[in-house]
């Protein structure tokens, strides 16, 4: 589904992500981990096109996708969420996912119609589904903090992506609240057929629902597989030693 | 189409939800039909004097909203936008003038030529953001008024272009009670009808589904990128749109005002329409409007007593970014919210 090969990029001499090649099989759940500056966002940047690669290819159903603009990756059935949380803050919950399937389905050129009238039932459908039904009405950039990830989620969802690209989703959450996440992530996942890709930092996370794990160290991966093959890799042990991953087991 | 089709009573609805306070700022029915009115009575009801500030009034308001779709609706801060008010008075006072070509195809051709240069520099401009962008469009229309000073032979270089005729408007003599009207006071109630008009054609599309993927390019234009949206394209989308409704308006005040000058593009103007727009309140429809409004009433008033207006004007201005940051109309709103607030408590 989603290949990425021998993908590179340096920032002044310092090269953040190094010869990386990862695949995500259809309808997998992946994860990316690794320490802070292991160079997981980079990855995600250069998969989504928000970074050029300096070589190296990213295919989607075997269709080179490397280098594209990112509102064309997005068309051709990417969504991502960030990991600083990116909404529409002066809209409300409800403009804001209705914007989203306005463009999906290719009437942003629409200047005749009202907008305010169209897709009414699918953008209400995705709300409750996400779980901010009862918040429609708000101004995004007044919803708490948890609040405005799900509506990120719903954000990237409402464009029917065929993969899904999570940065850290659950960061800056309570414990709470990142359970909920990941059994939201899951079930989505489950009803929508999607193939997910997610960085996260949270080994308990990481552990209770990827399928394939990934460890990318200072802009190399060191281990891919399985979820128990990886922790039981030396190399990551030593990478991560004190960093909690013993604690999971 | 499914959804389009099946929606006359969603539409219906989704109307009805509209709160109370969006039917009175913007496009309801019963204020915007009476400003209007208002302002149509006003060669009837007020001197001679009167009809002169509605004019300028009226097509300030056009050229405001105009650059409030930039501003308000695209978070672009544009510099430059006299540019294509001025491109806009020249191609209609050169057409007018110097070819004899009628009003009714000269004032659309002067929208038109307006929205072609604003393809041209807007194709460079939104290649850059933030500041590099509003200084780009500063220097285009710097460039516009160095053509108008300098091209004597089209533009009439210092001297401008003098005694712009007034469009035929001899028919307004069969409406009831226009018989008795000067020029000057038809070509008003012309301009209050072609700018209504306008405005009304702007709403709409700021309301339209374009319009919506503007304002997620205004609040985030990152991830507006990511739901699939080509955010440079419809920036320049945009740009056009605002250049060709400024040009109307310059074509307007070309003949309001007897004449074009090449004063008319100096950058001066641009950061006076900006300070109306925001004096007005740049979150809403009706802000530049009101700005308008209260920007040339308060010339007029100030500079009776003080020949230091800008000193007032920079007062005022100070009081209202850092009281009422949404200006005038977002301090009424914000007003009116808390009066419902304690009729509701």
């Amino acid at each position: 589904m989603l290949e990425v090969s021998g993908l590179s990029k340096s920032f002044g001499g310092f090269r953040a992500v190094s010869d990386v090649s990862l695949t995500v099989d259809t309808r997998q759940i992946a994860a990316v981990i690794g320490p802070n500056g292991a160079g997981k966002s980079t990855l995600f940047n250069l998969i989504t096109g928000h970074l050029r690669p300096d070589g190296g290819t990213v295919r989607l159903d075997g269709r080179d996708i490397t280098g594209a603009p990112p509102y064309r990756i997005c068309r051709m059935g990417i969504g991502r969420s960030f990991q600083r949380t990116n909404i529409f803050s002066q809209l409300t919950v409800f403009e804001n996912v209705q914007a989203a399937f306005l463009v999906h389905h290719g009437r942003g050129r629409n200047f005749w119609l009202r907008a305010d009238s169209l897709y009414r039932e699918e953008t209400a459908a995705l709300l409750a589904s996400i779980g901010l039904a009862a918040q429609e009405e708000t101004v995004a950039g007044t919803l708490s903090y948890g609040n405005q990830k799900q509506l990120e989620l719903g954000l990237a969802l409402a464009s029917s992506p065929a993969v899904l690209l999570l940065d850290e989703p659950t960061a800056g959450m309570s414990a709470t609240e990142t359970h909920e996440t990941i059994r939201l992530l899951e079930r989505i996942a489950a009803e929508r057929a999607l193939t997910l890709l997610f960085t996260e930092h949270d080994m308990e996370v990481v552990f209770s629902i990827a399928q394939k794990i990934a460890v990318l160290h200072q802009g190399h991966i060191i281990a891919e597989g399985r979820p128990e093959e990886v922790r039981a890799d030396p190399e990551v042990r030593r990478v991560y030693l004190g960093h909690g991953l013993t604690h999971t087991q | 189409m499914t959804v389009a089709a099946s929606t006359p009573m969603l539409r219906r609805h989704a109307l009805a939800a509209t709160a109370l306070r969006d039917r009175i700022l913007s496009g309801g029915v019963p204020w915007t039909l009476v400003i209007f009115l208002l302002m149509a009575t006003v060669p009837w009801l007020g001197s001679r004097y009167d009809t002169f500030l509605a004019s300028q009034i009226t097509i300030d308001a056009l050229f405001a909203v105009s650059l409030n779709l930039l501003l308000g609706t695209t978070g672009l801060v544009s510099f430059g936008h006299v540019a294509y008010f001025g491109v806009g008075a020249y191609v209609c006072g050169i057409l007018m003038k110097t070819y004899g070509v009628p009003f009714s195809l000269a004032f659309p051709a002067s929208g038109l030529g307006a929205a072609l240069f604003a393809l041209v520099s807007g194709y460079f401009c939104v290649r850059l953001i933030k500041l590099y962008f509003a200084m780009l469009t500063l220097a285009f229309s710097q460039i516009i008024w160095a053509i108008a000073y300098k091209w004597n032979a089209v533009t009439g270089g210092d001297q401008g272009l003098p005694e712009i005729p007034y469009p035929h408007l001899d028919w307004m003599s069969s409406i009831p009670g226009c018989a008795d009207l000067s020029i000057g006071a038809r070509f008003y109630l012309l301009t209050l009808v072609l700018v209504a008009v306008s405005l009304a054609i702007v709403h709409h599309i700021i309301r339209s589904p374009f319009g919506r993927v503007l304002t997620t390019i205004r609040d985030n234009p990152e991830r507006a990128a990511f739901l699939g949206i080509n955010v440079r394209l419809y920036q320049l989308a945009s740009f056009v749109i605002a250049g060709g409704f400024a040009g109307l308006a310059g074509a307007l005040y070309g003949i309001f005002s007897r004449g074009v000058f090449a004063d008319y593009v100096f950058w001066s103007k641009s950061a006076e329409i900006l300070i109306m727009t925001i004096l007005g309140g740049a979150g809403y429809f009706w802000g530049p409007p009101v700005g308008a409004a209260a920007l040339v009433w308060l010339n007029q008033v100030i500079t009776d007593y003080t020949q230091y207006w800008s000193f007032v004007l920079g007062a005022i201005l100070l009081v209202l970014l850092f009281g009422f940051p949404g200006g005038i109309v977002g301090g009424l709103d914000m007003l009116w919210q808390r009066l419902k607030r304690l009729r509701n408590a």
